[in-house]
């Protein structure tokens, strides 16, 4: 089987893990979540028919009537149509639209500040692999310390010392409110303002951990014997830093970058909360404040499918990247 | 991370017999036995050591000497002072007594999870791999579907379902350990099968031994490095989550943790009234007391991967070298003759440098 074959597969099987395990929390834990629901759904002044107590008990459990395995395949129908119910605390906004809204502020926050950390801490990383005994090596216990220390933390004194004390960007929100959302420079300019915080604790607080990744890697990489040939070629140390040394030690941190994208996920869901910033994790929260069963499940499935599809595209580069990864399947 | 172990990945067994053939190369006595799992001391390590220690202790002995953290004053939001050494918070309550309810919390969280973590781990990742087959690859192909489904995602859901007074810390702590098992297994897993088809291993399993013996007895000796810093990562993960989860107000009921000193900080409007003392203290905690930890599991690091305990002896070479050189050329720009006393020490070292 190739190795893209193999790596599709993989991840239908993890999607539908994730489908599954979405299915089967609200039935394995304690309470009813239904009910709950339907309560708040009437206090907002929705109707609640046969109906609707039917489609949120095949999302949440509850529903005696069928068995499992009927619940199960409607269930799996219901998401596959896009069908995720109706946000109680957004009513009557159906699911998928309050996250539709709510995605491109963290796909654009966390996307772009997770890239920007993960090239800078693999460019020092290198350097500081490459030149041991510089004043570079000082980042390594920096960058322990920012790796150790709590996202949200970060964020607080973040906002604390460079929007309190010193003011130089807003405390909270995803843009100025007396604007509307549009594609004009204003909103635009307001927005970048009201990101830079956020952007700026994500890019912080995980650079640390490609620092030490690529670090490691490069002292491991530069005692291998190609890289003592080339310096006996006589190759410019640059040319051998370049494509000898950094080239074989940036493939774990590629790799890697499945593990780190669930963590800077998890980091930036808190992290918005900080700033109450308009995000998909500051509408999960949101979400299990008001007991909006539907809305929590609907977001957490969306975050993993992100996660998931970024990994198969890392995992699918990682395989055009390094043929070994290709000629072992 | 999915993809196949690099080939190169170093392997604990091969550190232990490189680092005794090192060791003999220079003609010392190859440490023995349990030495050799054992760090070496670097200040790097002491530094880590003393903030753990310290931590702990605060953590184990200071709620004896604080008053009730809960009592409400009528000093609201005062700055540290002589009376309260870290200030109070809004409702008047002492920081320094809640700080030191706070941290123990954690450790005690952060403990429970990290054992919980590392015994999921080591079950799955060793043995799936020893047992192979089918077993293993079902065990692999759920610590990588679990590795890849975000975590506190995860969490959230399920503790949002779980009513609240339902949320005890054992809740929170069996959740946590849960979703964190997967990474330190595909390394085991990775470790352990590069083990099992040793001939000792061999031996053991012709010589009829029960699985659970060779498993414990031959095997996980070999793991032991390992195992001990992913304990160490799993307690500084479970700490960190642990506070995010409850400084979105999720975390165990009636629990006090740095995370919810914090929670109460940001709902209490610590930030906009620009009470640091509030807000400060409990995340430095955290950050002090995960820095001590990693930086105790980069002298375990050393053990499992021997080229970076390599790195540091040679920067340790090098400095010594520019050291000398900078005396020599010192001694000879004072235009000290040959028989003089600096030169004759340099020479008395010189052959000593060179030998290393």
């Amino acid at each position: 089987m190739s190795y893209f074959l193999r790596k599709l597969g993989f991840y239908v099987v993890a999607l539908w893990a994730a489908l599954t395990l979405n299915f089967a929390i609200p039935r394995l834990l304690p309470g009813n979540p239904v009910d709950i629901l339907l309560a708040k759904l009437q206090q907002r002044g929705g109707s609640v028919t046969p109906e609707t107590r039917e489609a949120y008990a095949l999302l949440l459990g509850g529903d005696d009537s069928q068995p499992l395995w009927n619940q199960y395949l409607s269930y799996l129908g219901n998401l596959f149509r896009g069908d995720l119910g109706v946000s109680v605390s957004y009513y009557p906004a159906k699911v998928s639209d309050v996250i539709m809204a709510s995605l491109p502020w963290t796909v654009v926050l966390v996307g772009l500040s997770t890239v920007i950390a993960a090239v800078l801490g693999v460019l020092l990383g290198a350097f500081v692999g490459w030149r041991p005994g510089t004043w570079l090596d000082s980042l390594v216990p920096a960058g322990t310390l920012l790796a150790a220390v709590p996202y949200f933390w970060l964020a607080l004194i973040l906002a604390y010392l460079l929007a309190r004390v010193l003011g130089w960007f807003p405390l909270q929100g995803g843009y100025d409110v007396v604007l509307d959302p549009g594609w004009n420079g204003e909103f635009i300019l307001s927005a970048v303002q009201h990101g830079i915080l956020p952007a700026l604790t994500v890019v912080l607080a995980s650079v640390g951990g490609w620092l030490l990744g690529m670090r490691n890697m490069m002292v491991s990489t530069l005692s291998e014997d190609y890289v003592l040939t080339a310096e006996a070629k006589g190759l410019s140390p640059l040319k051998i830093l370049r494509s000898y040394a950094s080239r074989n030690a940036v493939l774990p941190s590629v790799a890697g970058f499945a593990i780190s994208l669930g963590f800077v996920v998890s980091g930036s869901v808190v992290t918005e909360q900080v700033f109450s910033y308009p995000g998909i994790g500051g509408r999960l929260l949101g979400a299990v404040t008001n007991n909006d069963y539907a809305l929590m499940q609907g977001v957490f499935l969306f975050i993993t499918l992100a996660v998931l599809g970024a990994n198969l595209v890392v995992d699918l580069l990682y395989g055009l990247i390094d043929p070994r990864t290709r000629a072992r399947s | 991370m999915t993809n196949v172990t690099p080939a190169n990945e170093p392997v604990v067994a091969d550190a232990a017999d490189r680092l005794a053939s090192a060791a003999a190369e220079e003609g010392r006595r190859p440490p023995r036995g349990w030495r050799m799992l054992l760090p070496t001391m670097t200040p790097w390590l002491a530094l880590g050591l003393v903030l753990v220690a310290v931590i702990t202790l605060f953590g184990v002995v200071a709620p004896y000497l604080v008053g009730d953290p809960q009592t409400v004053r009528d000093q609201g939001l005062t700055p540290p002072s002589s009376q309260f050494l870290l200030g109070t918070t809004q409702t008047g309550q002492d920081v320094l007594a809640q700080l030191a309810f706070a941290t123990r919390g954690s450790l005690q969280i952060g403990l429970l999870v990290g054992v919980l973590a590392t015994v999921l781990s080591a079950f799955f990742g060793i043995y799936g791999a020893y047992r192979g087959g089918i077993v293993d690859e079902a065990f692999s192909l759920l610590s990588n579907v679990f590795l890849v489904i975000p975590g506190l995602p995860l969490v959230i859901v399920i503790s949002g379902f779980v009513p609240r007074e339902s949320r005890g810390l054992w809740t929170i702590a069996v959740v946590l350990a849960l979703t964190s098992w997967a990474a330190s297994a595909r390394v085991l897993r990775a470790q352990t099968l590069s083990v099992r088809n040793r001939d000792y291993v061999a031996a053991a399993k012709v010589a009829g031994e029960k699985p659970w013996r060779v498993i414990v007895v031959e095997i996980l000796p070999n793991l032991l490095p390992v195992l001990a810093s992913q304990f160490v990562f799993a307690v500084i993960a479970a700490i960190l989550g642990e506070a995010g989860l409850s400084f979105i107000g999720l975390g165990a009921a009636n629990s006090s943790t740095l995370g919810t000193m914090l929670f109460y900080a940001q709902n209490g409007f610590a930030l906009s009234l620009g009470a640091w003392w509030w807000f400060v203290p409990p995340g430095l905690m955290i950050a002090l007391f995960g820095t001590g930890l990693s930086l105790i599991n980069f002298s375990i690091d050393e053990i499992i991967n021997p080229k970076l305990k390599n790195l540091r002896l040679h920067r340790k070479r090098a400095r010594r070298a520019a050291r000398l050189e900078r005396e020599l050329a010192r001694s000879a720009r004072r235009g000290v003759p040959a028989d003089g006393g600096a030169s004759d020490g340099a020479d008395s070292r010189a052959p000593e440098v060179a030998s290393r």
